[in-house]
């Protein structure tokens, strides 16, 4: 059996998370020799990325032809910036009582700078520059050098870290700037459907995915190339799951993720066979539609989610369309073959997950639960509270399950600095719920 | 525990037999774990059952007692593990253990280091999230603690993916032949500031620390260290609230405080998952409602990520 391994360098084709300036901005791109990142009003080509090892660092540094990449390495301050102003100073020789605010403090004009820019100065010099030509850093507390620096730099010299695009970041990213594309569903609370649903190497998951395709990537990143995440969906159209390609999953994890419509899966739904067959082929015609669809849509998966000082900037990152030169992760989400639905319906599914906040609960999993095997977990998602409650309720009387249990999730960051030391003063305050159990035999309590 | 292919996943054919590890279920707060034996008998509360009743029937079925007491059989799992086993240390339960694998970015195939195994409840659940072609070594200086989470491990299957180490991390590091090859590594350790040193060593560039901290002393302490040698040093704290849900009857008011809810009779109203009556019928006035259980645990510790630099 041959098992995945994954990269910890970046290769030609590979689909990367771009984190600007420390989270400011974040950027899904594909590596190629033509792609580019948009900084400012320019491109700086992606290239020198190839061939890095992820958690690397690059400066944007101003060249001749224009902006380039470079190499840097980490530094030990960037382990004590501080976030926002959270008053407690510990430098007590100075404070702001000095300092007034107008727009005269800095003698360098726009033109200084663009001409220091024309003669080749590096970002890190133009910073020195504006601190030197600075009437007031001289009077500011060591804190608030530390942050006019680090603004300075963002501005005039930003920085780029590489990351592998993996649940986790995925998930960060999205919840950080577009959360309403993964329905709300916050990391912890991505973790623990995970968890609680046990999914494994070698198991079959059943997945209600209507978080854009984010639960079936985690799911399928955990199954490392074994077993099968089936992404199932009613009515007619599959449910997108671009996400899901922005992970960099090899040929052996995308013939994992397919797709397969409920009335396959439980063909009682939906009255006489030969409907069912008719509704199938609808369905798969209706897949491959999608799928030539999402694969020309392909700049949605590279596009920048961005949101600067709260104005949602959506660039599209224009090389390398995955359209033109289909990458590996195409493949994710074929149709269940009937080999495959045959054996589910005769084995039953590991577990359950669902995450469709447009569904209702109960309803779902009524129509679910008899496909899963018996003393198989589920876990459901979903931003309200009641119809998690109606849904347990149910299988209480119903005595469809055991260890049922609603949780909520409850996640808080600290700074963590000498003598300041406290929460995070931004936290995100709800992380949905989550309906968890364990499937019981219930042929077996009836004929008792 | 775990599926070596995938024949041993759980199915709807899969029967209970002789031998296997079984978790047995009365209540969501009153689980054990009980290996199957042709001739065993489990005697509680409810009456004496006989495992030779057991063997045959499916996971996850409800048998009976000689005084028709019943409980559930369940496959086991990592999360139902957690809540069996038996503690000879504190332990990290489902919502600090779920985010650690998760922010770890465990996947299958990863070299994982663990210090101290304690207990093993994190231990399982890193064997999963490795499993089928990784490994996870884990260490312990106390050498009893370490030879039961070996037997342990026997027990729930996991011996091939995890390996159980007797060695003083904090005093002498992690051995050397692991130098460079974990992708991960995991400290929960009085003083996990003696111990970053070395657990940097040992990760690949880039790879990630987890340290697990109750007091907010300890993580102040271990940052300073992490400061030299890694990077997106970040701190957190998980926890977990769950709900109770009842069938609560409303009530229009003749009086002037408008409707109001009451909880169903006590003896109709379900208890748990297993031993409420079937014949409870919801009447057009019922209504589910959800409330927040009253207790909770309310500090379990702090979660400290970093990550090895890249060089
Ligand atoms: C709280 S327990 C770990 C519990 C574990 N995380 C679990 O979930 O079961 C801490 C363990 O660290 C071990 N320990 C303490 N100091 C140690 C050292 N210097 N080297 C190795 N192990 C040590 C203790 O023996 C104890 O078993």
């Amino acid at each position: 059996m041959h098992f995945v391994k994954w990269r910890r360098v970046t290769w030609e084709g590979c689909s990367v998370l771009l984190d600007i300036n420390d989270g400011d901005r974040l950027v899904f791109a594909r590596l190629s020799p033509a792609s580019t990142l948009k900084i400012g009003k320019k491109n700086c080509s992606l290239k020198p990325l190839i061939g890095c090892p992820f958690g690397s660092l690059f400066k944007v540094e101003n060249g001749k032809d224009g902006l380039f990449l470079l190499r840097i390495f980490h530094t030990e301050e960037s382990n004590n910036i501080e976030e926002e102003e959270d008053g407690i100073s510990e430098d007590v020789s100075k404070d702001n009582r000095e300092i007034v605010d107008n727009n005269t403090a800095q003698r360098l004009t726009d033109q200084d700078i663009h001409a220091m820019q024309r003669q080749g100065a590096t970002g890190d010099e133009i910073v020195e520059a504006l601190i030197t030509h600075s009437a007031t850093f001289e009077k500011k507390t060591s804190f608030s050098q530390a942050k006019y620096r680090l603004r300075k730099q963002k501005k005039y010299a930003p920085k780029v870290l590489l990351r592998r695009p993996f649940a986790r970041s995925i998930c960060e990213a999205y919840f950080k700037k577009y959360p309403s594309r993964i329905g709300f569903l916050r990391l912890d609370a991505l973790s623990l459907l995970l968890t609680m649903a046990n999914v494994t190497a070698y198991s079959d998951i059943l997945v209600v995915d209507m978080v854009g395709g984010l639960l079936t990537g985690a799911v399928a990143e955990r199954l490392g190339g074994t077993g099968y995440v089936c992404n199932a969906y009613s009515g007619a159209t599959p449910y997108p799951m671009d996400i899901a390609r922005i992970f960099n999953f090899s040929n052996e994890i995308c013939e994992r993720i397919v797709r397969c419509c409920l009335t396959d899966l439980c063909p009682v739904l939906n009255g006489t066979c030969e409907l069912v067959n008719q509704s199938k082929d609808a369905c798969n015609s209706k897949t491959e539609q999608k799928e030539k669809l999402s694969s020309c849509e392909s700049v949605s998966m590279e596009q920048d989610i961005v949101a600067e000082d709260g104005v949602p900037e959506v660039i599209a990152e224009k090389a390398a369309p995955l359209a033109l030169k289909p990458s590996k992760s195409a493949k994710a989400g074929e149709g269940a073959s009937d080999n495959l639905i045959n054996l589910w319906k005769e084995r039953g599914f590991s577990s359950l997950l669902i995450a469709a906040p447009e569904l209702d609960a109960w309803s779902i999993l009524q129509k679910l639960l008899p496909l899963l095997s018996y003393s198989a977990p589920f876990a459901i998602y979903h931003q309200y509270l009641q119809p998690l409650a109606t849904c347990m309720h149910h299988l209480q009387i119903e005595k469809l399950a055991v260890g049922l249990q609603i949780s909520e999730p409850w996640l808080r960051e600290y700074q963590v600095l000498p003598s300041r030391t406290h929460p995070c003063m931004q936290m995100s305050a709800f992380g949905g719920y989550i309906l968890s159990g364990t499937r019981t035999c219930t042929y077996d309590a009836h004929s008792h | 525990m775990l599926p070596g292919d995938p024949s041993q996943a759980i199915s709807l054919q899969r029967r209970i037999r002789d031998g296997d590890l079984v978790i047995v279920y009365e209540r969501h707060d009153n689980m054990k774990a009980v290996k199957v034996n042709e001739g065993g008998v489990l005697q509680n509360r409810f009456g004496v059952f006989k495992h030779s009743d057991w063997i045959g029937k499916p996971f996850g079925s409800k048998v009976f007692s000689h005084k028709k007491g019943f409980i559930y059989l369940l496959a086991p799992t990592p999360e139902l593990w957690t809540l069996v086993l038996s503690h000879r240390t504190q332990i990290l339960y489902l919502a600090d253990i779920s985010f650690v694998i998760m922010y770890m970015e465990i996947v299958p195939g990863c070299v994982v280091l663990e210090c101290g195994t304690g207990s093993g409840s994190l231990t399982t659940s890193l064997a999963r999230a490795v499993a089928p072609s990784g490994h996870v070594y884990t260490f312990d200086f106390h050498e009893q603690r370490a030879a039961y989470a070996r037997e342990d491990f026997e027990l729930t299957q996991l011996s091939s993916l995890v390996t159980v180490g007797v060695a003083d991390i904090q005093g002498d590091g992690f051995p050397a032949k692991f130098l460079g090859t974990a992708d991960s590594v995991f400290l929960d350790l009085p003083q996990p500031w003696l111990a970053i040193p070395s657990a940097g060593k040992m990760l690949k560039p880039d790879g990630i620390l987890c340290s697990f901290s109750p007091c907010i002393e300890q993580v102040q302490h271990s940052c300073e260290t992490l400061k030299s040698k890694f990077t997106d040093i970040r701190t957190f704290e998980v926890l977990l609230r769950t709900y109770e849900v009842k069938e609560a009857r409303t009530e229009a008011s003749c009086g002037d405080d408008g409707g109001f809810l009451r909880p169903l009779p006590c003896k109709r109203r379900p208890q748990s998952a297993g031993d409420h009556d079937a014949d409870e019928v919801s009447s057009d006035s019922a209504v589910v409602v959800a409330k927040p259980a009253a207790e909770a645990r309310g500090h379990t510790g702090y979660l400290t990520f970093a990550r090895h630099q890249c060089l």
